[in-house]
């Protein structure tokens, strides 16, 4: 059973309809990444997943258990945590308070996770009295991934963690990716950034216009002639 | 002398919070103040001045809650006042021969006023900004004409009249210096607890709700459970308020109830420090005790309030005492570290 199990969901905002039948399954222990290009469908796909779009059809299964019942407020509880789309930190708490806000969900003690993020991001250590609006875009992606592991999540979503930021930056981004996954966190990433989320995912999916038109492992879609053509920028 | 009482400060502020030790200071300055005047000179002018102040003060406190903390604009607060002040008025009057106890209604009051707030609350709870504020203005405005017109029930225009002062092991408390005493008493139970509240686990939600509701909902903060608890304890102490109100005035009118003092409990925590609880009081302090001592200058005083009231907008937009946080986000351009 995969741990996050999407099946046929339309979503709709008001008469638009966005997501056209999307399906995908995502195996505990990887990172899936979703791409494609803006409008796709990528960003509505996971705030559907996420609880705070509601498809119209389709179910979503988390561990076996269908979420269409929960508000996007219980889905923490349950092990999803979210790295929204430009990041969405909290800007005029400090680093640490972001980073305690991502802990609401918890009521047991947060000192070890909290060190274990100042371990992935020393950054973060650094500027941890800092009001998290005066970060750089790099350092407020930190903290946003910070903050979301907070919650000690089994799955991660991840929207567009790349987005605005310097191409050394993103780099170390992806990195940071990798290292999450490694200590056991499963990660589906959504990208525009093709070629950087197909080298630390093990499998893709490809959206067009709110449907899957391709799904493979990374290696063979990063072979794929359309995804090398519509994607990578390879002729 | 000087640094004996700097070191005792900052004992007090390191064990107690910051906040704390002000209102606290201030309660007491006040008290300290005010009450020897009162005593000796029991001027009935100025106990019912800092009667009001200390009304405006709670009243400015509960609406806090709402404004301040969870950050949602409501400028139909006035209305939780007049329920808590009709609760009490028709259940001890003449109006229908009913003739409860104050501490027994003063509760009950606080409940109808808790209860209309989460009731307002809910179809509400959609609406952000600009939508909220109007929704609420309205809702205010629909009390008062009720109140006006359900005759049979209130009086209408006429008000009720002849409510029952409160009786305190048999003694009657009927002076204005009882009521300065128990809204002291009250202003202080009220700060107290906003002041926990604020601190607390739920006001750590409504921080989050105010910076970003999305975001809010995603750390697993239930943002309809927390707004609509914003709105109830708020409400409830405006019902407070009302209820103590209605016994010290013995009697009430429709108009006791207008839109003015909506708008007055929002300037006095504006002008305050918007979210902070010093800035309450000292907000009410300058916008509802100073018109009163300005009183002899007649016809300057609204020209010196309106004064006031730009002069402060221009040259500290975040209020008299500021809440740290909320000065961040009142002054943008001049970001720097919150420490408490």
């Amino acid at each position: 059973m995969a741990l996050l199990e999407v099946n046929d969901i339309h979503t709709y905002y008001g008469n638009i309809h966005a997501l056209k039948g999307v399906s995908l399954s995502v195996e505990a222990g990887e990172i899936v990444s979703l791409i494609g290009a803006n409008g796709a469908g990528k960003t509505t796909t996971l705030r559907t997943i996420s609880g705070l779009l509601r498809p119209r059809q389709g179910s979503i299964k988390f561990k076996g258990e269908d979420l269409a019942s929960f508000p996007a407020h219980d889905l923490v509880y349950k092990g999803i945590s979210m790295v929204p789309e430009g990041r969405g930190v909290f800007s005029r708490l400090t680093v640490q308070e972001n980073l305690e806000m991502g802990a609401y969900s918890r009521k047991d003690n947060i000192a070890s996770d909290l060190e274990r993020i100042f371990g992935i991001f020393p950054r973060l250590k650094e500027r941890r009295k800092q009001v998290a609006g005066t970060l750089s875009g790099g350092e407020q992606q930190m903290l946003a991934t910070g903050r979301a592991l907070m919650s000690r999540p089994s799955l991660l979503l991840m929207d567009e963690p790349s987005m605005g930021l310097a191409p050394i930056l993103v780099e170390g981004i992806f990195d940071t990716i990798q290292e999450i996954n490694q200590e056991g966190t499963t990660i589906l990433l959504v990208e525009q950034n093709a070629l950087m989320a197909l080298q630390v995912a093990s499998r893709g999916y490809v959206l067009q216009t709110g449907e899957v038109v391709l799904e493979d492992t990374a290696e063979n879609l990063r072979k794929n002639q359309m995804v090398q053509n519509a994607y990578l920028g390879i002729q | 002398m000087i640094d004996e009482a700097n070191k005792l400060f900052s004992n007090l502020t390191r064990r107690f919070g910051r906040q704390t030790v002000m209102i606290v200071g201030i309660l007491l300055v006040i008290g300290v103040l005010v009450l020897p005047v009162i005593e000796f000179q029991r001027q009935a002018f100025w106990v019912r001045v800092i009667g009001f102040t200390g009304l405006y003060i709670i009243l400015g406190l509960g609406l806090n809650i709402v404004v301040g903390f969870a950050g949602l604009l409501d400028l139909g607060y006035v209305a939780f006042y007049a329920i808590g002040a009709y609760t009490y008025g028709l259940l001890a009057s003449g109006q229908f021969g009913i003739h409860l106890s104050f501490w027994l209604v003063l509760p009950l009051a606080a409940l109808l006023a808790a209860l209309a707030g989460v009731l307002l609350g809910i179809p509400v709870l959609r609406m952000r900004g600009d939508y909220l504020a109007i929704v609420t203005l309205g809702f205010g405005e629909i009390i008062r004409i009720l109140l006006n017109n359900l005759r049979g029930f209130t009086n209408g225009s006429q008000g009720v009249v002849g409510i029952d002062k409160p009786v305190i092991f048999g003694y009657v408390l009927d002076s204005g210096i009882h009521f300065y005493y128990m809204i002291f008493i009250l202003v202080a139970v009220v700060a107290f607890f906003s002041n926990r509240l604020n601190h607390s686990r739920i006001g750590r939600a409504w921080i989050a709700i105010r910076e970003d509701e999305d975001v809010a909902e995603m750390m697993g903060i239930n943002t309809t459970l927390y707004k609509l608890l914003a709105f109830g304890s708020g409400a409830l102490v405006g019902g407070l308020a009302g209820a103590i109100f209605s016994a010290w005035q013995g009697s009430i009118f429709p108009d006791n109830f207008n839109l003015f003092v909506s708008i007055n409990v929002l300037s006095l925590i504006i002008i305050g420090g918007i979210g902070s609880i010093p800035g309450v009081i000292v907000g009410a302090l300058a916008l509802i005790t100073l018109p009163d001592v300005l009183r002899q200058f007649s016809d300057y005083r609204l020209l010196l309030y309106g004064l006031l009231l730009v002069i402060m907008m221009i040259a500290r937009p975040e209020g008299f005492i500021p809440s740290q946080r909320r000065k961040l986000e009142l002054r943008e351009e001049d970001p720097q570290p919150v420490t408490d």
